[in-house]
């Protein structure tokens, strides 16, 4: 097996006239966690379908663990696991049953299947709901099932359609802690998320889409130090278009988002002089986010 | 168009048995109440009907009329219970509950899981239909014998509504057009098969349509033999449903891969 897990080549697909993935291209090396950052209807969920075989691209080329797709997708799905976007498990059976049931699509055997649970529901830590009804389960508990059930097969690959979307933040704190346990005993993970925080976490690489279209590729410390590249100064609760003729000569760059304003400069000190005694005002400095990133790229604030 | 087909198709010759047994797992769950609910439409049919219209029409066919009702309930419960698990539970697993959508990320295939589900609802038919044909038995309207003769027949009139029902949900949007299926098909063949009265009962233009309906030639083969004869025509009715079984669960399932895999 090589080392490349996932290859995309002019990847371009329409719904109807409406151009969804646009001459997308990107490699995902084995044992990576490589993550597709974009907002709502950039085509991420697309992707991840493609990948997989289930909707074909109407131009390019899709390599997935070695396997064109969606020419052999069948043989490729053997070798990943899915998390899908919104959870579909078996809601009247268990635990241990949706795990049952899962495996038995692989071609596993209700033995093979028993010898593996126990080590699922350790990994998901739900030992204590094994025979639980998945209906009865907190959503947390859900993902966890699902991701669980992911791994049956021992996929090399894990495609993950946001993955703690609609998670409280323990929750999600929980899976990226066993996503990176994941990461850590070698598998390979594509993401989608909208989550900065999340992509920062656990993505060695990301690309940043935008209808259909890579607008940035990179590690996320190489994009942060290309894109910002200084601290930033969040300034709250004044009159923006005055805030900004103040301080406009001292910063590099100004982004306005609902009633903040984002700053960038080079040298903090002086945008604080500027702003020295002026009441209300309430000021962050902080370092550079993937966020200020995304704003930059976009223009856009992204859903949180 | 070779991966379109391949995706389309069944895999292998047994892939399907995954998706019948979490089915099966599921029914075992509520098998008390799924049964008596596929039963007791045909029971009250056929005691109903069977004792206060039998004592109006004498004897049909040669057999009392409640002896010759029973067959037409034989077939017809599997028509119902292949035709209802298919348009509702099989619609929303392949709908809205995501089931279909997390078998597709294993390594089945729609083709595995369409026939997987036909071969349940099947199942569910051949349940139904035997149940009544021994109850038909044990009341004395048929020869123990001959409940195994017509065994097959039950599975494939099972096989043969559920692909044909599985065609009705590949293409219906929602849940509302079901009513349609019901009421300008399935109901309508209840009364234009021979299911409670002799098609010769029926204008001549009727017949000629009956015999082209699915529930006629199961009749056909059924009745005979639950009341001690020899039946006419038996290739052909059984060639009759096979078609019905096969062609719609390949369109289906084409289908099914132009609604699911854009």
């Amino acid at each position: 097996m090589s080392n490349v897990a996932i290859d995309l080549t002019g990847v371009t697909k329409l719904f109807g006239n409406k151009l969804v993935v646009d001459g997308l291209s990107f490699t995902v090396a084995s044992g990576e966690c490589f993550g597709l950052l974009g907002p709502n209807g950039a085509g991420k969920s697309t992707i991840a379908r493609m990948l997989l075989g289930m909707t074909r691209p109407d131009a390019g080329d899709i390599t997935v663990l070695g396997l064109p797709v969606p020419a052999r997708s069948r043989l490729a799905r053997k070798g990943i696991g899915v998390v899908p976007q919104f959870d579909n498990l078996d809601l009247e059976f268990t635990v241990r049953e949706n795990l049952l049931v899962f495996g038995r699509y692989f071609g596993m055997s209700t033995r093979e299947i028993n010898a593996v649970i126990p080590r699922l529901l350790e990994f998901a830590r739900l030992e204590s709901k094994g025979d639980s009804r998945v209906g009865l389960l907190s959503g947390g508990m859900k993902r966890r099932l699902t991701l669980a059930r992911a791994l049956i097969n021992d996929p090399q690959l894990l495609v993950m359609d946001e993955p703690t979307t609609g998670l409280d933040p323990h929750a999600r704190h929980l899976i990226w802690e066993r996503l990176r346990f994941l990461l850590a005993s070698g598998k390979t993970i594509i993401l989608t998320t909208h989550f900065m925080e999340e992509a920062e976490r656990l993505c060695d690489r990301l690309c940043v889409l935008e209808r259909g279209r890579k607008i940035a590729e990179g590690s996320p410390h190489a994009l942060i130090d290309e894109y910002i590249g200084c601290n930033v100064i969040e300034i709250f609760g004044g009159n923006p278009q005055e805030l900004i003729s103040l301080i406009k000569p001292y910063v590099q760059r100004i982004e306005v988002s609902g009633e903040t304003l984002f700053c960038y400069a080079p040298d903090p000190e002086d945008v604080r002089i500027q702003l020295r005694g002026r009441a209300g005002l309430r000021i962050l400095e902080r370092p550079p986010s993937l966020e200020d990133v995304f704003l930059r790229l976009t223009g856009r604030e992204m859903e949180k | 168009m070779g991966e379109r087909l391949a995706a389309a198709l069944p895999a292998n010759a047994w892939n399907w048995i995954a998706v019948w047994r979490r089915n099966h797992l599921a029914w075992k769950k509520v098998a008390f109440a799924s049964m008596l609910g596929t039963l007791a439409d045909p029971m009250i049919y056929l005691f109903g009907l069977g004792t206060g219209l039998g004592l109006l029409v004498g004897r049909i066919e040669g057999a009392s009329y409640i002896a010759f009702l029973a067959a037409g309930m034989v077939a017809t419960s599997a028509m119902t219970a292949s035709t209802f698990e298919t348009i509702y539970a099989v619609f929303g697993r392949m709908r809205d509950q995501g089931t279909w959508e997390a078998i597709l990320h294993t390594q089945l295939t729609l083709g595995d899981i369409v026939l997987g589900e036909l071969t349940w609802a099947a199942t569910k038919a051949f349940l139904a239909g035997t149940t009544i044909a021994i109850v038909a038995a044990a009341l004395g309207y048929a020869a123990w014998t001959s409940v195994l003769y017509v065994l097959p027949v039950i599975a494939l009139t099972g096989f043969a509504f559920a692909s044909l029902a599985m065609l009705v949900i590949a293409l219906a949007p929602s849940y509302h057009y079901f009513i349609f299926y019901q009421t300008l098909v399935i109901t309508p063949m209840l009364f234009l098969s021979g299911a409670v009265f002799p098609v010769g009962q029926l204008p001549g233009v009727f017949q000629q349509i009956a015999a082209f309906s699915p529930l006629a030639n199961s009749i056909d083969l059924i009745r005979p033999v639950m009341l001690g004869r020899l039946g006419d025509n038996v290739g052909l009715h059984i060639g009759a449903l096979c078609m019905f079984a096969v062609l719609p669960f390949f369109l289906s399932a084409g289908l099914f891969h132009r609604r699911l895999m854009r």
